[in-house]
């Protein structure tokens, strides 16, 4: 297939019709608002439904009906309209319904700022709503990559029945570049689905219940060996790891794009640099960063557009005290250059060699 | 001889004892509901909706496909299964915290897109499960552990009326109100549902049926007298009737 110039709303939003989605339910917040537009026309051409709620709760409690209807079902937002949708994935978390829910997140608290973000790791990754429960979270950088995990999000959804996050901003999701979509896949039977609610008809009846059973133990030991699974089975990471790199540069999404293009830069000035760019940041590249030799890795160096920054502590957890860590924050809501980049990370080296470790 | 059965439980009722209040009238709405769904062969076919708040207790005992929602989503769920699954029938059982109060927004809108779902509506003017505090559907001059001994309409506004509200729409097709206080009550009652069904499985659109009903523990009554509240108090304010239906029904 050839490529085609797509902008990142509506090229994920056609992603995940071919992946098999027909079913959207969203509200319009910038800077998304491209998506829900895309999918009012897009559904109705595929035999899918599109509804706009009357709220981004009324939003993802749609979604919580589809999916337990077996349907792929989508809702998309941005971080303030995340945080309304967070009390629907945490009963869609409890309940065992599969969602799959684009974040393209703005620079926050509050209203914020509607430009390319990344203040909101914390809220996909850490509390995606009450009870203490987790989703999956990919974190792509380009447009390609959207368009390819979007079959794969709603995999993992359907497999785990949980919630899945895919982790944007507002440049990702508003710049335009040449794609790949992946072919139209078949559309899931949703009777196949033998949890799915469709009615009892010869069968015992099935119930979709965010109430925790009489054990309450039973939820929390499933989603335990589910958590554990993911770090085990699901990590995307794109790791660029020479044997003698001193310097390991890590970052996901745009901060990644742009930090990806500043570690070729630096290696070509002589640097030894690495850099680990994480894909899914739930379940978290733990290993990539364990396998790091403290003999000769001196230095991480985490790049985000969130002050303070927020993945750096995932990263300090994963490398556990064993290799200085330091973190270029970006306040949210400003998309930095590639020489801002620069400028920043050969800052933060030359301060470490001035001061010792 | 061979007898024959004139009274038995509904098919789609488990045999579990309920856990209601004494007296309580959810277990006459659940009833009724589960003797149309049988004789409209339609339990095979049904899939609920249940909320937050005493009317969740339902969730136990209805041997139906099912989820239950958060508080007040029950209709934004409701109508996304519907679409999805259009020749099931598919309702919510409601009270008024859930309905009136945290989930007015979501009960307006179903109504206003005329979703083809049937929304029960329990109202018995007190939020149940929690204990007692006020409801959008509590009385001036009723009791409340949040509106103190007697609601005061100059401070806390006057009591909502749903099906009132809901016939401003163009949309819904159905809106009735019935009382469980009596025999004659409880099947008028039975006929709306029934009415209110099979509107729904004809295409029809959106359906709401209100249900006054008591709750003896927080109105701290008994439940004899809990139905002369009923009679004397809630159905003056909250008049029975079809405030709807479809033209070929009239």
């Amino acid at each position: 297939m050839d490529f085609e110039f797509l902008e990142g709303c509506e090229a994920i939003a056609e992603a995940a019709v071919r992946a098999g989605c027909r079913f959207f339910a969203g509200y319009p917040i910038t800077p998304q608002t491209e998506v829900p537009e895309y999918m009012s026309r897009r559904m109705p051409e595929v035999g899918g439904i599109f509804l706009q709620g009357e709220s981004e709760i009324a939003a993802i409690n749609m979604v919580y009906g589809a999916g337990a209807s077996g349907v792929y079902a989508m809702t998309s937002s941005s971080s303030i309209g995340i945080a309304l949708k967070t009390e629907g994935i945490s009963y869609l978390a409890a309940a065992r319904i599969p969602a799959v829910i684009l974040n393209f997140q703005r620079g926050g608290p509050g209203i914020g700022n509607i430009t390319a973000s990344q203040s909101d790791y914390w809220q996909c990754v850490k509390g995606p709503g009450s009870g203490g429960h987790r989703c999956m979270v990919f974190s792509p950088s380009t447009i390609q990559e959207c368009v390819d995990i979007m079959g794969m999000a709603f995999e993992k959804a359907f497999r785990d029945r949980n919630p899945v996050f895919v982790l944007l901003d507002g440049s990702i999701g508003n710049i335009k570049e040449p794609v790949k979509l992946p072919d139209m896949k078949p559309v899931p039977d949703k009777d196949a689905f033998d949890w799915c609610l469709s009615g009892c008809e010869g069968r015992a009846p099935r119930q979709l219940l965010p109430i925790l059973p009489e054990d309450p133990s039973k939820f929390a030991e499933h989603a335990t060996e589910m958590y554990a699974r993911w770090q085990k089975e699901d990590v995307l990471v794109a790791e660029d790891l020479p044997d003698d790199a001193e310097v390991i540069v890590t970052a996901y999404g745009t901060a990644g794009r742009i930090a990806g293009a500043c570690v070729k830069r630096l290696r070509k000035e002589g640097l030894k640099i690495g850099m680990i760019r994480p894909l899914t940041v739930s379940p978290f590249p733990i290993a990539s960063f364990r396998k790091l030799d403290a003999g000769s890795t001196r230095l991480i160096i985490d790049v985000e557009m969130a002050k303070p920054a927020q993945m750096v502590e995932d990263v300090r957890l994963a490398v556990n005290g064993r290799i200085r860590v330091e973190a270029l924050e970006i306040p949210g809501g400003i998309i930095p250059t590639d020489e801002d980049v620069y400028e920043g990370i050969t800052g933060i080296i030359k301060g470490v060699n001035e001061n010792g470790a | 001889m061979e007898l024959e059965y004139v009274y038995k439980r509904p098919s789609a009722i488990s045999s579990e004892a309920d856990g209601y209040c004494p007296g309580c009238l959810h277990s006459t709405a659940n009833r009724i509901i589960a003797e149309v769904l049988d004789e409209m062969d339609a339990v095979g076919r049904t899939i609920a909706v249940f909320p937050v708040g005493c009317a969740v207790l339902s969730a136990g005992y209805f041997l139906t496909d099912m989820t239950i929602a958060a508080h007040g989503r029950a209709p934004a769920v409701a109508c996304a299964i519907k679409r999805c699954r259009p020749d099931r029938l598919v309702f919510t059982y409601q009270g008024d915290g859930d309905l009136a109060a945290i989930g007015m927004c979501e009960t307006i809108h179903t109504a206003n897109r005329g979703e083809n779902i049937t929304v029960i509506f329990i109202n018995n003017s007190i939020f149940g499960m929690t204990g007692g505090q006020m409801a959008p559907t509590t009385l001036i001059g009723q009791a409340s552990t949040t509106g103190g001994p007697s609601r005061n309409p100059d401070e806390v506004g006057y009591p909502f009326k749903m099906c009132e509200l809901i016939n401003q729409l163009e949309a819904p097709k159905y809106i009735a109100r019935f009382a469980l206080d009596s025999v004659p009550h409880i099947r008028e009652a039975k006929k709306g549902i029934k009415r209110a069904f099979s509107i729904q499985m004809n295409g029809g659109g959106y359906s709401f049926v209100e249900l006054i009903s008591n709750c003896s523990t927080n109105w701290k009554t008994t439940p004899l007298k809990s139905l002369k509240f009923m009679r004397e108090k809630m159905i003056p304010y909250y008049p029975l009737g079809e405030f709807r239906k479809p033209e070929e029904e009239e």
